[in-house]
């Protein structure tokens, strides 16, 4: 059974805007509450100059930071979700989908590409947190299924952004099953000896630790980025006490074992590059 | 008789309760009394039938969470021999909500694993209520690990509301925990059946259910979240967690139309908690059924049906 269905090339018209920041507009840093322009906050990679804030930022601008040139092919871009379960809350899940749609400019909640990474090519996956919280139904977790596939067919090493509120809930037992079905995939790259990196941002929770993102043959993250299974919410409310400073982040993470590494977003293409160079056999 | 009964089965616990009644009215002797009984007992059983055959979603998860249902540890009980309990992760801790070891099912060895909500107060708290911690599931991949080297087929029961979204878990890694279970699970190539018993909550269900045959008892649930929790995101309010059971689609006859399971186990008349011991009996009848099939795959034939089943999700 297909939970997904391809719309054929051309019977929808990209509304994916050119999001062009026009000068004089301001940014400020939620963090340091330092203010720049949105320019040079683009210039910085969206990093705080002042206090080293990650701001969260999506497929659009991992794929310029890491691509040369900002050149890649996208893989499987028309994918979208069939609403297979006829879920309804306050609103229906097809018109939740269609209005982020419309109101994103994505299909889902990740996109996925190859493209060279300092003269190699290298397939990532990158999850876009502002469709539906990041979550993860059939079309994530098929696009991220075939670009495993894609990398294992084509020898390439693989690159997973993780920014996800976990399974979505709207697709049920159906997101359940993307957990087992992307280890699955996983499982086979790794067969062939093709190097994986995680790379988990703000935020990487429930199904997406609970599976590809902390399968990683490394696992590495952005700076106080928070990672874990239950949310910090949930967590509070079982141990009825407040936590301490620092709880989830990827320093905390990285303390406890989990994180191999915590790279600035300025050094992630050199230092994702000469990874996969090392690991390659 | 058993002692909870849920909201929906008034009647029946009204038919009940003058059964009782007459019993002790009666010594046994009389005629009359025991006729009575029996036309009570008919409609009991007819109440049962006719309620539990349309059961909404949310009297489902009622129905999955009742506390007389069938443990872990009763399976143990009745359906394995010589059991082992295996403790300890390697690493940290022993989990006490997931357990498992060796044992003989039907002269069959087997590596048996399963999740336990626990019977009575004391149990539950020593069980963690069913929710296991990290260590549990680094228990799991080690007992995988042990079955697939000694080439000993797995059984998994599950039973859980999710796995413990506590702080110490969150510290030990649940959630790299319970991916490189899923993993073990996909990458062993002993037969692996899973049951999910009573209620299958998330990921930390997730990490035992994955298997060559995955089956559930006829009125269990497998969720991505407990309605409630799914009432109160998208809802903004707990009390809808009636809709939001329907929504989910968590009931074992939607999984099986969705081929996320293989298999759904009938319940004894009224559900598993009414006869405990008739629902074990079927759980052993049906895994014994898998367990002769799947013993006669060649190792990489089991590795390729568990990759086809989870690749061909979509
Ligand atoms: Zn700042």
């Amino acid at each position: 059974m297909d939970w997904f269905k391809r719309i054929k090339e051309g019977i929808t018209t990209s509304t994916h805007e050119k999001k062009e920041t026009p000068d004089g507009l301001w940014s400020k840093c939620p963090k340091c509450k330092t203010i720049v322009t949105t320019k040079e906050q683009e210039e910085n990679l969206y990093v705080c100059f002042n206090c080293n804030y990650h701001h969260r930022i999506g497929s659009k601008e991992y794929f310029k930071i890491l691509f040369d040139n900002n050149k890649f092919t996208e893989l499987d871009k028309n994918i979208v979700s069939v609403d297979i379960l006829k879920f309804k809350d306050k609103k229906a899940y097809t018109e939740r989908i269609s209005s982020m749609q419309r109101n994103t400019g994505l299909k889902d909640a990740v996109r996925t590409a190859h493209g060279k990474i300092n003269n190699n090519i290298v397939v990532v996956a990158c999850m876009d947190f502002s469709f539906i919280g990041g979550s993860i139904g059939s079309v994530v977790g098929e696009k991220i299924a075939r670009a495993i596939d894609f990398a294992r067919v084509k020898n390439y090493p693989l690159l997973i952004i993780s920014k996800s509120g976990g399974a979505r809930m709207m697709e049920a037992g159906i997101s359940l099953m993307q957990l087992a079905k992307t280890s699955a995939k996983l499982a086979q790259l790794a067969e062939k000896g093709l190097p994986y990196i995680s790379l988990c941002t703000d935020p990487t929770f429930g199904g997406a630790t609970a599976s590809f993102s902390m399968l990683g043959d490394l696992n590495i993250a952005e700076p106080n980025a928070l990672i874990g299974f239950a949310g910090p919410k949930v967590v509070k409310e079982t141990i009825g006490k407040d936590l301490p400073e620092g709880f989830q982040t990827a320093e905390f993470l990285k303390e406890k074992g989990f994180i191999d590494i915590i790279i600035d977003r300025k050094d992630l293409k050199e230092k994702i590059s000469q990874l996969f160079r090392i690991m390659k056999k | 008789m058993i002692k909870h009964f849920l909201s929906f089965e008034k009647q029946v616990s009204d038919l009940e309760g003058k059964i009782e009644e007459l019993r002790h009215l009666s010594s046994g002797a009389d005629i009359n009394i025991a006729e009575e009984i029996g036309k009570l007992q008919g409609a009991v059983s007819e109440e049962l039938r006719s309620t539990y055959s349309k059961l909404t979603a949310w009297q489902k998860v009622q129905v999955a969470r009742h506390p007389e249902r069938p443990h872990f540890e009763d399976i143990l009980n009745h359906l394995m021999e010589d059991y082992t309990p295996l403790s300890g992760d390697r690493n940290f801790a022993d989990d006490n909500a997931l357990t498992g070891g060796t044992a003989f099912f039907r002269g069959r060895s087997v590596v048996v694993i399963g999740i336990d909500k626990g019977k009575d107060t004391n149990d539950r708290i020593l069980k963690n209520f069913g929710m296991a911690r990290p260590e549990g599931y680094r228990k799991a991949i080690r007992l995988m690990q042990l079955a697939d080297q000694f080439s000993l087929p797995i059984l998994m029961f599950v039973d859980t509301a999710g796995a413990y979204p506590g702080k110490g878990a969150e510290e030990r890694g649940q959630a790299e925990a319970i991916a490189r279970c899923i993993q073990k699970s996909l990458q062993v190539s002993v037969p692996t059946i899973s049951v999910i018993t009573g209620e299958g909550g998330s990921g930390g269900a997730v990490a035992l259910a994955v298997a060559n045959n995955t089956l559930m008892l006829e009125h269990a649930i497998y969720s991505v979240i407990s309605p409630e929790g799914c009432s109160s995101i998208l809802w903004r309010s707990s009390e809808n967690a009636n809709h939001a059971a329907e929504a989910l689609k968590l009931t074992a006859q939607d999984m099986q139309k969705f081929n996320i399971i293989d298999e759904i186990i009938p319940e004894p008349t009224g559900g598993a908690h009414r006869d405990p011991h008739l629902a074990i009996k079927k759980i052993g009848d049906a895994v014994e059924n898998r367990l002769i099939n799947l013993l006669s795959l060649q190792k990489d034939e089991l590795l390729k049906l568990k990759e086809e089943k989870y690749l061909k999700i979509s």
